[in-house]
């Protein structure tokens, strides 16, 4: 089984430990993992605010990048949804304005090889305990595209609730959006805060110690917030709670 | 009178008001939940709602690819049943047929059961131009009218009001427009309703003419259908001699049977019921038996540019339930008014500048006015997929450009450059790393972010330097 890990270009630059807690997770299981350096971004900053033909060389970037491979692994949502939802429509888009050579094979051959790491893990691998230690009370936050694109459902509760030591808090309002959104952080920043405000308003009243998603974005979003807030509340991403053992705990 | 949505600011502009507006963020936050919730149970009750969704999809889809062929047959039958049917391209030409019908008839006033066609187009304004007063009759649109104030939710026009707000409109407003408000009216929701009740029930009396919208109009028979709640529908449908219903091409359906899949669905998605108080069916006119002339104004207005777009025509689909309101985590925050239109929330936000065009401010900025979380396609009953309309709708804005689009432009194509170098990328993550200590918490360039949130930190290291390093 060759399987590639797409690490996403924001775990690239601004979050090298989610990337490096999967990788550590995955050869824990037993699984080969390969980066390919020649991976960058799957496009959808750009495909959401618009610049859809901006998105097209980055669809065949991702082709080329993970050609052969049996599955292409992600700690992203919000990325592996981009490819499953966005990537047929932008072949067809652009097939239909005659640019098409080549980019429905692309997306065709992508999207069943793509998963977010917890469909990896619970589907492809058929695990829901990974052996981890996390003694601590965490509160999960589901991020929309995880949620309703790629319909992640108990999968990521799951895989947390067989963690040793962990304490699982409800989170109220939990499939509410926590305002990030993309750009529309930027374009729409007061109401982006505002979402961004509740969301921690409720992660906080659950007492929790650390804050879950399985999407670096809305995290990075969530973490601006309460460290402006001077909040303890730490924000932490799911790979990184899976990764860590007794042996190896997360520091 | 409720004004127009002329000249509003972008919609950013527009929500920072409602996002700091503490008492409308708490009534809009307890409204919206509470209908959210009711919803979900009753939808919940139905075992074959997905099945019932995508049947409501196919045949508005249908219709809408045949739409020429219905909205003939639609014509036939409604004059084959003793009405009259007129065509209107756009605002103006809808008002004007309203206008000249009513003066036709020598009458100077007119009661209405609420219409969102004839918001959208501004018949009250037009009428009134023409010295023809027009009574709103539905709770929520008599609260609007009565406070000088413009709806803000497509089934609950008034959702930004709450009890207190609404007692005082009704002692300071009622006497002006008829009969005044009862002496001490209190703010319980049976007092309100009484005076409002008192208050209406002299128009509907008086009142020769009536002028609707139609939820429904059904090819084959020339039926039309309101559904509502208050009973106002009914009293403006039948008392009046002359019934004018103005109604977008899009509400066709072709047979009555097609009835059965909407007549589930939106009650269930907008009011959270199994049924609701009041379904009227009206076919032409029948002698003894409601009004005796009955004129149907089909109304384009930007339709059919909307249904050229291949993508963006399946915001026709839309049978104004609110389900996509009540979800939206930005409606909830932004309020209706910000979205500067009659129809506000996720289905205003592709609707409106489709129908208008996006060269306004506000319309250029409606397609960004959502994070793309999908709560609104989740619960849409006709499964329009609102964020793939709004992304489409942010290509269209780009190309055509405007202020902050160049830029936008150019950085997009940068990243997109850069993001096909795998090289360059790593050179700039390495750049920003070296240089990590000497970034600020707070840009001064990025003031929209650092404003309320703070900046990520730059790892030591990027994820694929710590590959690169550990492979070799």
């Amino acid at each position: 089984m060759r399987v590639a890990l797409f690490v996403t270009c924001v775990n690239d630059a601004l979050y090298p430990a989610t990337g490096i807690a999967t990788v550590r997770l995955l050869e824990r299981l037993g699984v080969e993992v390969d980066f390919p350096p020649a991976q960058t971004c799957c496009g959808q900053a750009q495909y959401n605010t618009g610049y859809r033909h901006e998105t097209e060389p980055l669809v065949r970037r991702m082709g080329t990048v993970f050609e052969g491979y049996d599955h292409v692994v992600t700690p992203s949502g919000s990325c592996a949804a981009m490819v499953r939802e966005n990537y047929p429509r932008i072949a067809r888009r652009a097939a239909a304005e005659g640019r098409g050579d080549g980019l429905g094979a692309i997306a065709d051959s992508l999207v069943p090889r793509v998963h977010e790491l917890s469909e990896f893990l619970v589907d492809v691998l058929g695990v829901t305990d990974v052996g981890a230690y996390f003694p601590h009370t965490v509160t999960y936050h589901p991020s929309c595209h995880g949620l309703r694109t790629l319909g992640l459902g108990e999968r990521p509760r799951r895989l947390l609730e067989a963690v040793r030591g962990l304490e699982l808090r409800e989170l109220p309002g939990a499939e509410e959006c926590c305002g990030f959104g993309g750009t529309f952080a930027l374009k729409n920043p007061d109401v982006s805060a505002a979402m961004g405000a509740d969301k921690a308003d409720h992660a906080l009243a659950t007492g929790a110690e650390v804050l879950c998603g399985a999407d670096s974005s809305c995290l990075m979003h969530l973490d601006g917030i309460l460290r402006r807030r001077g909040s303890p509340l730490r924000p932490l991403h799911l790979a990184e709670i899976l990764a860590a053992t007794e042996g190896e705990p997360h520091v | 009178m409720s004004g127009t949505f002329v000249g509003m600011p972008a919609f950013p502009a527009a929500a920072r008001d409602a996002v700091h507006d503490p008492t409308l963020r708490a009534t809009l936050r307890h409204a919206t939940h509470t209908i959210r919730d009711k919803r979900a149970r009753a939808v919940a009750e139905l075992p074959d709602w997905q099945r019932l969704r995508e049947a409501g999809k196919r045949v508005k889809d249908h219709t809408l690819r045949h739409l020429d062929r219905y909205l003939l047959q639609l014509e036939e039958s409604v004059v084959l049943a003793g009405g009259t049917v007129h065509w209107a391209a756009d605002a103006d030409e809808a008002n004007r047929i309203v206008a000249d019908l009513v003066k036709a008839t020598g009458e100077r006033e007119v009661v209405k059961v609420k219409s969102m066609a004839t918001q959208e187009i501004g018949l009250n304004e037009a009428l009134a131009a023409e010295g023809i007063t027009a009574y709103e009759t539905d709770l929520a649109e008599l609260i609007v009218q009565l406070g000088h104030d413009r709806p803000s939710h497509i089934l609950v026009p008034a959702i930004h009001r709450n009890r207190g707000e609404i007692r005082d409109i009704f002692r300071a407003e009622m006497g002006a427009w008829g009969r005044p408000a009862p002496d001490g009216l209190g703010d319980s929701p049976a007092e309100l309703a009484e005076a409002a009740r008192l208050h209406l029930r002299e128009k509907f009396l008086r009142a020769r003419v009536g002028v609707s919208g139609a939820n429904f109009m059904v090819a084959e028979t020339g039926t039309l259908v309101v559904l509502e709640s208050e009973g106002n529908g009914r009293m403006c449908l039948t008392l009046p001699e002359t019934l004018i219903s103005v109604v977008g091409i899009e509400k066709t359906v072709p047979t009555w049977r097609d009835l059965e899949i909407f007549l589930q669905t939106l009650p269930r998605s907008s009011t959270a019921e199994r049924m609701n108080p009041y379904t009227s069916m009206w076919t032409g006119t029948a002698d003894g038996d409601g009004p005796s002339v009955f004129h149907l104004v089909l109304l384009d207005n930007g339709r059919t540019d909307t249904l050229a777009d291949e993508v963006g025509r399946q915001a026709l689909r839309c049978i104004r339930c609110s389900a996509c309101l009540n979800v939206c985590p930005v409606y909830e925050r932004a309020g209706g008014h910000a979205y500067g239109s009659v129809y506000p929330g996720p289905i205003g936000a592709i609707l409106s500048p489709q129908l208008r065009g996006t060269t306004s401010e506000i319309d250029a900025s409606l397609p960004y006015a959502s994070s793309l979380c999908g709560a609104c396609y989740e619960v849409c009953p006709v499964a329009i997929d609102i964020p793939e309309v709004l992304v489409h709708l942010r290509e269209r804005v780009a190309r055509q450009g405007g202020p902050g689009h160049r830029v936008e432009k150019a950085a997009m194509k940068a990243a997109s450059w850069a993001m096909d170098r795998p090289a360059v990328l790593a050179a700039a993550e390495r750049a920003a790393t070296r240089t990590r200590r000497l970034h600020l918490a707070r840009l001064p360039g990025a003031g929209a972010w650092t404003a309320e949130r703070e900046l990520p930190r730059i790892p030591e290291k990027s994820f694929r330097d710590w590959w690169k390093e550990r492979e070799e």
